[in-house]
């Protein structure tokens, strides 16, 4: 097994992860980056690349970069584990809960 | 690779800055009018200035094409008397909203007078936020059905396919509240701006009021800011401003971390108008009004985490069998519920351990007519805010309103959460222009002692912003303060100067625990003297240790000196009403009457050769406001014509 080259880091900060950036559709416009009210991404050095989210802790989930986006899918909303929603189906009764996982 | 540490894996160094750094440069702007703050309110200012001829500058903390609590979207247009389908009178439903603000209000048949509105604002919303309205379609806005999406919906009017809402129209009884497609909004309002020559500051962060000669309580003559993206210092000089800053969501936030959905707007609502109107020397009011902060359900805030549990229309709330629950309705059967009145609210939690309700709580999606839940679904929460996402999330993830129960998070989650916000509501004391105390400033939206709602912010920007330019038009250039500038400039300079000590979560969370243990539920005189001696000592002490690596950290870093001045702004204030308030949801153990007539008055504070100096001013201290209205409005010629 390949060793994958471990840093020191610090903790990583909750949430981490407020979207996920699907690299096949996203073509590195920074629409996202301009519509953030609290600029919670840079834009990747690298040109064409999706933006880095370098303050994921100041996302309030306003949506702006995602209902924004002009390219479909390129951005998809993670919420955080404690906020996942609850609902309950009326024929049935089951209680069902979001549990998916866009990566 | 989007996460910065993925980005350390693959290149084994941190990403550079992606901004040029420019700390040491200055620019220096003229204008006539200076509009600070870029959101609803501040773009319909800059807007209706620049119709009247004259230069504007926008100065904006984010970016003006999403910014302010209605960037991301809006689904009501409240308080609109003078539409065309409407049954009530403007004048008359203005002095009713002054009388007793919001939708709870409107709807108890008895209500308990809340008098705390702001009766200017409010009679010029009642007057001309339908005039407003149709300039944001001029604009490009969307504000009726006109693909007829919602043909057969209740409250749709066929002739003008405006969606009449079912707020505080109990059977259709006053038709006062249009529901509009606020996401189309702001680029519209950009747009405009950019149309008329409106200079656009974006990533500005405005620091400070510069007064004449520097001196506390003259008049306004521009600003001080800095690019929170390059660390570019800015200096505006202008005629007159306008503030159009939101007020402050985070001052009781001790959370430095999943922060973002615990606050009920964005991370960079912090008060910083109201901090540098009260540091220039502007007479404040209504300060002491906070609350708790009822947030964190489901899905971000209270309200749509959960059907019912916010003030605003959703949906028949049903127990976990199934049985119906006491919630009010408004406007019609399928127009949803609404949060219930405190005795209501009570009556169902003693139903709760009495076995006669069971937890959790449902909206009852499925019970509602297709059209009915199209247009609550689709329509409302589609448009409104930030929910756009919690929609399509849901969406995604499975659930259908035609079969599913929305789960509501009311009692399950507790009674008492655990900090208080700023409730909205204070902020500089305004005249019949709109205008402050200082000569030159003049203030709009929520900063007005008001509610925050989107027709207010758009109809009272639209009203300071021809009063501000008209007064720009008379007045002379004003003389900026070379001394007053460079004392700021080092302020905002000296968390740069350091690279260890305090950063600006660490403050924050400091602060937010002063505000929760000194004023918050339990208020005595002992208590908020502590609460200010403790906030000075933060001056004194950590603030001088404050450190940011980067021109945003510096933005955070300032922003943490507009949450310090707030609070002792509050605490001020707090001390100042010897009283309690239901109201004004503020209760001083030492003073526990309740409302008692000889405080039934506007509290103010404000500082004078930095000293704090309190007044008051009456309930109605407006006057007749239909009378005063058109007395200061004889040359309003109504809809922009182009």
């Amino acid at each position: 097994m390949a060793q994958k080259k471990i840093y020191a880091l610090p903790n990583i900060i909750t949430p981490n992860t407020p979207v996920i950036f699907n690299p096949d559709i996203c073509d590195g416009c920074n629409l996202c980056v301009e519509v953030c009210q609290v600029d919670v991404y840079i834009p990747n050095p690298e040109k064409g690349k999706p933006p880095i989210i370098l303050h994921p802790d100041e996302c309030w989930y306003g949506g702006c970069c995602v209902n924004d986006c002009p390219r479909p899918g390129a951005i998809t909303f993670n919420w955080p584990v404690q906020q996942r929603a609850y609902w309950k189906d009326k024929a049935t009764g089951k209680v069902l809960r979001d549990m998916t996982c866009p990566q | 690779m989007t996460k910065w540490h993925d980005f350390l894996e693959k290149e084994g160094k941190a990403p550079p800055w992606p901004y040029p750094i420019r700390y040491d440069q200055e620019q220096e702007i003229e204008t006539d009018v200076l509009v600070i703050g870029g959101g609803i309110a501040g773009c319909w200012a800059a807007i209706n200035a620049a119709r009247k001829g004259v230069r504007v500058a926008l100065v904006e903390k984010g970016d003006t094409i999403r910014s302010g609590a209605g960037g991301p979207g809006c689904d009501h247009w409240c308080n609109v008397p003078a539409n065309p389908h409407s049954k009530v009178d403007p004048d008359e439903w203005a002095k009713k909203m002054t009388e007793r603000p919001g939708v709870l209000g409107m709807l108890q048949k008895d209500p308990v007078k809340c008098p705390y509105g702001n009766g200017i604002g409010t009679q010029i919303q009642c007057r001309e936020n339908y005039d407003t309205l149709l300039e944001m379609e001029q604009m490009g806005g969307k504000i009726r059905d006109v693909n007829d999406e919602y043909k057969g919906a209740e409250g749709r009017y066929d002739d003008t396919k405006f969606m009449l809402s079912p707020r505080v129209s109990p059977d259709h009884s006053t038709e006062v509240v249009i529901r509009i497609w606020g996401t189309t909004f702001k680029p519209a309002l950009k747009k405009e701006c950019k149309r008329l020559g409106v200079n656009i500051y974006d990533r500005v962060m405005v620091t400070s009021l510069l007064t004449e000669g520097g001196i506390q309580g003259a008049r306004v003559v521009g600003a001080t800011g800095f690019n929170n993206r390059t660390g570019e210092f800015m200096v505006f000089k202008s005629k007159a401003a306008v503030l159009a800053t939101a007020g402050d969501f985070s001052l009781w936030m001790l959370n430095t971390e999943l922060a973002g959905y615990n606050t009920f707007r964005s991370r960079t609502s912090t008060g910083d108008g109201v901090a540098m109107a009260w540091r220039a020397g502007a007479e404040l009011t209504l300060m002491e009004r906070t609350g708790i902060l009822m947030l964190g359900t489901g899905y971000k805030h209270t309200w749509y985490g959960g059907a019912g549990d916010a003030s605003y229309e959703n949906i028949q709330l049903v127990d976990a069998n199934g049985k119906k629950l006491p919630w009010p309705l408004q406007g019609w059967p399928d127009g949803g519920a609404m949060r219930p009145a405190p005795e209501v609210f009570e009556a169902i939690r003693q139903g709760i351990q009495k076995g006669e309700y069971a937890l959790p709580f449902y909206g009852d999606f499925p019970a509602m007519p297709d059209i009915e839940r199209k247009v609550t679904w689709k329509l409302m929460l589609g448009e409104e805010s930030t929910t756009k996402n919690i929609t399509n999330t849901y969406e995604k993830a499975g659930f259908d309103p035609s079969k599913h129960l929305l789960q509501n998070y009311n009692f399950i989650e507790g009674t008492s959460p655990s900090h208080w916000r700023n409730a909205g509501g204070g902020g500089p004391v305004i005249d019949w222009d709109l205008k402050s105390t200082l000569d030159g400033l003049y203030v709009a939206g929520e900063q007005t002692f008001s509610a925050g709602d989107h027709s207010y912010a758009a109809a009272t920007g639209r009203y300071a912003g021809r009063k501000a330019a008209d007064y720009s038009r008379q007045t002379g250039e004003g003389k900026i303060s070379k001394e007053q500038v460079a004392l700021e400039k080092a302020r905002i300079y000296a968390p740069i100067k350091r690279s260890d000590g305090i950063d600006w979560k660490e403050l924050h969370a400091g602060i937010a625990r002063t505000m929760q243990n000194f004023c918050s539920e339990f208020k005595t005189e002992l208590l908020l003297n502590m609460g200010l001696d403790s906030l000075k000592e933060m001056e004194e002490v950590f603030v001088p240790r404050l450190y940011a690596l980067d021109p945003h950290k510096l933005m955070r870093s300032i922003e943490d000196l507009s949450l310090l001045t707030h609070g002792q702004i509050v605490l001020n204030a707090s001390l100042a009403r010897q009283a309690s308030s239901q109201t004004l949801n503020f209760f001083r153990i030492d003073y526990p009457e309740v409302d008692p007539p000889e405080w039934s008055k506007f509290v103010t504070i404000k500082l004078g050769n930095g000293k704090v100096k309190t007044g008051e001013l009456p309930m109605d201290y407006w006057g007749d406001l239909k009378a005063n209205y058109e007395a200061h409005n004889k040359d309003y010629t109504g809809v922009y014509k182009g």
